[in-house]
């Protein structure tokens, strides 16, 4: 496929994008074949998506120019992109929850019968789309009720409804399991054997190897190189992206295990609707191991962390903490007996953006002396707390007074890694820590994991990165549908068989890890 | 990032001082397209607020319950919240005031004012926790539930008055004999109607000031205010801190209606309709940014602006809801600070060049 | 009184005072499907109710005849849009917070309206009396029992209630227009990268809804007051949108929740019938309404069917 003789559909000339503080794009160029699947590889923040948006009309570039089959555009709208026949598959679905597949398909571009929608004739239309690439995705499903890998396709679809011939896909394998993702790439193939182009923007390498035909690597805002992909390696990608050559690999030592300090037991959980969230689960964590709970986005892993925290109720089942149950407990009492939660959205649940980072940083511990004398506050012992915290854990804030909002994702997840770990817990949670970070950030939060269990704390770590949790979990638990379908240890196990128990295809149930 | 927070600083003073010069010149050109005369009419509204030591004391009585109700809503505000029912509350506060006293008709004023002083406000806090309680048990909006509470507090106020108060063959109640008025001032204002409510106002905006950023309950109703989900996760419980925010906004605003009635009329009336102590408050607490300080401020501002209307009326013949013309076009423009920043930006690129040179 | 005649009699009055709501209600339902609150309804409807008052006086002067209250509701649709348009300026040009921008609409209404009548009419505070829609009964129609007399003996404004519930409706779920204020309103950033221009159906939905609470507030003014003054509106506003709340901003549920707060109103009439009622103080009786609508929030209503993005100015930064 990556025919040099193949002619560029779409070349980005000296892109520059420039916002307040930084330059996003520093003079990029990029040139996008015919028929081919070009990588955009990158570490979060290098500008990928930038260089996205401005291909898709959503920014305007400052300097630079952008050429389809070599006659200059300006795109300055999403509309212009779709003219062109551009097309984006968004990480986050840019889809209405409530309306069905074809309302989002047709949504800006809806066939007419006088005044009507033509729902019967746009319904036949999706459906046809669907069978022509082999979508199977049914027309008139509502978005909430089917799986987030069909609604993937439902986001390719609308591209292919509009006619687009450049494909956009933005780190489209973010939330799905590995099955997901080989069929993803049969998708992909049968696109461009369609004579779809496509551009892949992601930081995996294992699937740049596998699908792309050329990498562009961009790093701060630059291009660093752009190379075929059949003459380079992974390592080689690494170590230009990130600038420096990376192992991957975690140095830890053998867990040192000890007693279970949590124990859950057929805990179950069901919604306001009385849908089943948790499903029967049983789940031990003991002191000085790393627990990883891999499972795809949904099955239970929100609920599995709020069941602990006490910030849901369970319905049955008992949870216990070194012995002692916590079942049910407020959540300040939970934290009280020895739990640390670093959450998952840190932006929601974590910090309180408009506090100072010195007022999040005993957003747990404020009411307890010496924070606190009487009623009142003692702002003097805050501050110096916080400073420590800040020098410490190496928080990049101009100082404490400043509003945690204006911090980078990763110091605000230092800053939460931070408050979490210094309260000595027994117990840490760590949802999906490292998302949305770099690679020096992402080392730095692999490692204060393995420190607190090297200290004899019990980790339970949720991902969906299946990476990361083969590199830092000592043991993995599968979670499908409201349970534990499965426990394995990272050296005997694989991609493969981790994706068939994520999807639910093979149950070993719980073993707790004996 | 860090040029947009100093400008955003700069802006907590300079935005709201731009949109009272804005909202002024709106005031200004209403007047010419009526064919009226803006700086004649101006200069009799002043001339009114301070032209003498009755009216100043009058204006400030004016003001008074409007500190009250805006620290109401601005409390609210920050513990994440629109009380729109201030209205209500500051009527119940009233009702449960004028009840006390005329229930206490004899007793010496040293015990039944601070009585009925005490029993407003707590009236007027449990009217308002109603709210605060439906959103944070079943999470119904308090927007909503606050709007219907104005009602049933009006119409109940009445049934209250009627029933049990009524002067005889007249629409309000029988006189309060116990007062809060400053007697010993009453010369120096040449008998304006001044009153301790004013000195309880100062006090209750500095406990709100106090309360919300010194102490470890403030803190936490300020981290609800901000994200809910936050303070849950902390282990914070949300649906107390909202009733209690409500609880203690709802205070405020009784007490509004408690010195109404105490300091001021010295009985209480039969509304017809709301009488909209509740909506001014929400102006002032938008035109003092939600704090403390600034809702004095505010205060003083509409307070003043009402009070003088009546004499820019009799000296300019500008009809009064010209003032509302006015506080609506400020807390437009505040609302819409992109207007304000708009107008501004020439000016702030000057400095930023100057600084450059 | 028989009991036909009497619930014919208290359905019609039901609809006398639910039009004006229903009007409002889905004017609400534009503006808020649209993802902008409008708490603004109430000083919308203000406008309304002035523009219509003032209109067909000056259509009544210039010799119209009883063709002045048709102008006095063009007046009034149009006043309202302007009204309507203070409120996307700030809340969408400006990312306003909604319900402030709103409140500014209820205190500009108050005072301008007031204002103008006072320079209009030498001072008072209220406008002439005027020439108002009377009852058009529907030959054949209103011969059926109960509905007959409640339904088909009406306003010519309720006729066009009635229909524009189904309008709105059709127009909400049908139409492509429908399609894309829905989307706009739960999820604005799909509906950008379809191409669909957020901001201009945010300023359709609540013009929209100017329009409609103007034509509230007209039916007020022309067909229960004969007049504009400074009560002429004293919380319609804000029982329409508690109408709208109820009926989950839906049309037709808009249309139920209008009607029963339109009957809670009527109701009150005829309880002075009834020896029995008369001992419950007026006060309980007026306040039934409103603590029906606490009631019924506590024991119903989930806040899922409010549009997600209600209330959320769009920022294509945050995409």
């Amino acid at each position: 496929m990556s025919t040099a003789a193949a002619a560029p559909v779409v070349e980005l000339k000296q892109i520059t994008k420039r916002f307040p503080g930084i330059i996003a794009n520093d003079s990029i160029s990029l040139t996008l074949r015919k028929g081919e699947i070009h990588a955009l590889l990158g570490e979060n923040g290098a500008g990928k998506s930038t260089l996205m948006n401005i291909l898709f009309g959503l920014y305007q570039p400052d300097e630079g120019t952008i050429e389809m089959n070599g006659t200059p555009v300006t795109i300055d709208n999403p509309n212009k992109a779709i003219k062109y026949g551009i097309g984006m598959v968004h990480q986050h679905f840019k889809l209405v929850q409530p309306f069905t597949v074809t309302e989002n398909i047709i949504l800006g571009m809806e066939p007419k019968k006088g005044l009507n929608i033509d729902y019967k004739s746009a319904s036949a239309q999706v459906a046809k789309l669907s069978e022509q690439y082999g979508l199977q995705v049914n027309p008139n499903s509502k978005i909430q009720d089917i799986s987030v890998g069909m609604q993937q396709r439902v986001e390719i679809m609308k591209t292919l409804y509009r006619g687009a011939d450049i494909l956009i896909f933005d780190e489209p394998t973010a939330v799905l399991t590995p099955q997901e993702i080989e069929e993803l790439m049969a998708i992909m193939r049968r696109l461009v054997a369609e004579g779809k182009s496509i551009i892949l923007i992601t930081h995996k390498l294992k699937e740049i190897m596998e699908i792309s035909d050329r990498v562009t690597i961009i790093r701060r805002g630059k291009v660093i190189d752009t190379v075929d992909t059949d003459k380079t390696n992974p390592s080689d990608l690494a170590e230009k992206m990130v600038g420096r050559s990376v192992s991957f690999k975690i140095d830890k030592d053998e867990p040192n295990i000890g007693q279970p300090v949590l124990e859950m037991n057929q805990v179950r959980v069901e919604s306001k609707e009385g849908v089943s969230l948790l499903n029967g689960l049983d789940l031990v964590v003991r002191a000085g191991e790393v627990v990883g709970i891999a499972g795809v986005d949904g099955n239970g892993q929100t609920e599995l962390i709020e069941a602990i925290t006490g910030l849901r109720k369970i319905n049955s089942g008992t949870i216990t903490l070194s012995g002692r149950s916590i079942t049910n407990l407020p959540t300040r009492k939970i934290i009280e007996s020895g739990v640390s939660h670093i959450p998952e959205d840190r932006h929601k649940h974590g910090l309180v953006l408009d506090f100072s980072v010195k007022e999040n940083m005993i957003l747990e511990t404020y009411y307890k002396t010496p924070y606190s004398k009487g009623a009142f506050l003692d702002q003097r012992t805050i501050g110096e707390y916080a400073g420590k915290l800040v020098k410490d854990f190496d928080v990049r804030t101009p100082d404490i007074e400043t509003k945690a909002r204006s911090l980078s994702g990763g110091n605000q997840q230092k800053a939460i890694i931070a408050r979490e770990i210094d309260k000595n817990p027994d117990f840490l949670i760590a949802a999906q820590p490292t998302r949305g970070l770099d690679v020096g950030a992402i080392e730095f939060v692999h490692k204060q994991l393995i420190a607190q269990r090297d200290q004899g704390k019990a980790v339970l770590l949720v991902s969906f990165e299946l990476d990361e949790i083969m590199n830092v979990a000592d043991r993995i638990a599968v979670i499908y549908g409201g349970k534990i379908v499965g426990e394995v240890y990272p050296k005997d196990t694989n991609d493969q068989e981790l994706g068939l128990m994520m999807a639910g295809f093979i149950d070993k149930g719980g073993q707790k890890g004996e | 990032m860090n040029k947009l927070r100093k400008i955003f600083t700069l802006d907590s003073l300079v935005v709201p001082l731009v949109a009272i010069v804005l909202g002024l010149i709106v005031g200004a050109l209403v007047m010419l397209l009526g064919n009226y005369n803006p700086i004649e009419a101006y200069s009799a509204l002043i001339k009114r607020v301070v032209g003498s030591p009755y009216h100043v004391g009058e204006t400030i009585r004016q003001v008074t319950p409007l500190i009250f109700t805006g620290l109401a809503v601005a409390f609210a505000f920050r513990s994440g919240m629109f009380n729109i029912g201030a209205d209500g509350q500051v009527l119940i506060g009233m009702t449960t005031a004028t009840a006390v006293s005329l229930s206490l008709d004899g007793v010496h004023a040293l015990v039944s004012v601070p009585l009925a002083v005490i029993a407003g406000g707590l009236a007027g806090g449990c009217w308002a926790a109603i709210a605060g309680f439906l959103k944070a048990k079943r999470g119904i909006n308090e927007v909503i539930t606050t709007i219907m509470l104005n009602w049933v507090a009006l119409y109940f106020s009445n049934y209250i008055i009627r029933h049990f108060f009524l002067l005889k063959g007249q629409n309000r109640s029988e006189d309060i004999q116990a007062s809060a008025s400053m007697t010993f001032l009453s010369s120096i204002f040449d008998n304006a109607r001044v009153h301790w409510g004013t000195v309880i106002a100062l006090i209750a905006a500095a406990f709100f000031y106090i309360y919300l950023w010194k102490t470890k309950q403030g803190y936490e109703m300020r981290a609800v205010g901000f994200n809910q989900h936050a303070a849950e996760y902390a282990g914070m419980n949300v649906g107390r801190n909202v009733i209690k925010a409500m609880f203690i906004s709802g205070v405020f605003a009784g007490l509004a209606g408690t010195f109404e009635v105490l300091g001021v009329f010295h009985f209480q009336s039969v509304f017809a309709a709301s009488p909209g102590y509740g909506f001014d408050g929400i102006a002032v607490a938008l035109l003092g940014m939600n704090h403390p300080i600034g809702v004095v401020f505010a205060a003083i501002l509409y307070g003043g602006l009402t009070y003088g209307s009546a004499g820019m009326s009799f000296a300019a013949g500008v009809p009064p809801e010209l003032i509302k013309i006015i506080i609506g076009s400020i807390i437009f423009f505040i609302a819409a600070q992109g207007i304000v920043r708009f107008i501004l930006k020439p000016f702030y690129l000057k400095r930023k060049k100057e600084k450059v040179l | 009184m028989d009991v036909l005649t009497l619930l014919g009699q208290l359905l019609n009055s039901t609809l006398v005072f639910s039009t004006a709501l229903i009007f409002t209600a889905l004017g609400g339902i534009f503006s808020e499907r649209s993802g902008v609150v409008n708490i603004g309804l109430e000083g919308l409807m203000i406008f309304g109710a002035f523009a219509a008052g003032v209109g067909t006086y000056y259509a009544q002067e210039a010799g119209m005849g009883s063709a002045a209250p048709w102008v006095g509701v063009i007046c009034a649709i149009f006043v309202g849009i302007l009204g309507s348009l203070i409120h996307a300026l700030a809340s969408v040009t400006f990312k306003a917070d909604q319900t402030i921008s709103g409140i500014v609409i209820n205190f500009l209404a108050a005072g301008l309206t007031l204002f103008i009548v006072k320079l209009l009419f030498d001072g008072s505070a209220e406008t002439p009396l005027i020439k108002v829609f009377h009852k058009q009964a529907i030959p054949l129609l209103r011969d059926i029992p109960i509905i007959g007399e409640g339904f088909f003996n009406a306003y010519p404004t309720t006729y066009l209630a009635l229909i524009l519930v189904a309008v709105a409706f059709y127009v909400l779920y049908k139409t492509p227009f429908g399609l894309r204020l829905r989307s706009v309103g739960e999820y604005p950033g799909a509906a950008d990268t379809l191409g669909v221009n957020v901001s201009r159906m945010r300023y359709i939905g609540v013009m929209i809804s100017g329009a409609l609470a103007g034509l509230g507030g007209a039916t007020i003014t022309l067909t229960t007051t004969s007049l504009f003054s400074h009560n002429t509106i004293s919380g319609q506003g804000y029982i329409a949108i508690a109408a709208m709340i109820f009926g989950k901003w839906n049309p037709v549920g808009a249309f139920g929740a209008a009607m029963f707060f339109g009957f809670s109103q009527a109701i009150r009439n005829y309880v002075q019938l009834f020896e029995w009622s008369r001992s419950i103080p007026q006060e309980f009786i007026f306040m039934i309404p409103y603590v029906l609508t606490i009631i019924v929030l506590v024991s119903a209503v989930g806040r899922a069917s409010a549009p997600s993005a209600l209330g959320t100015p769009y920022d294509p930064s945050k995409r």
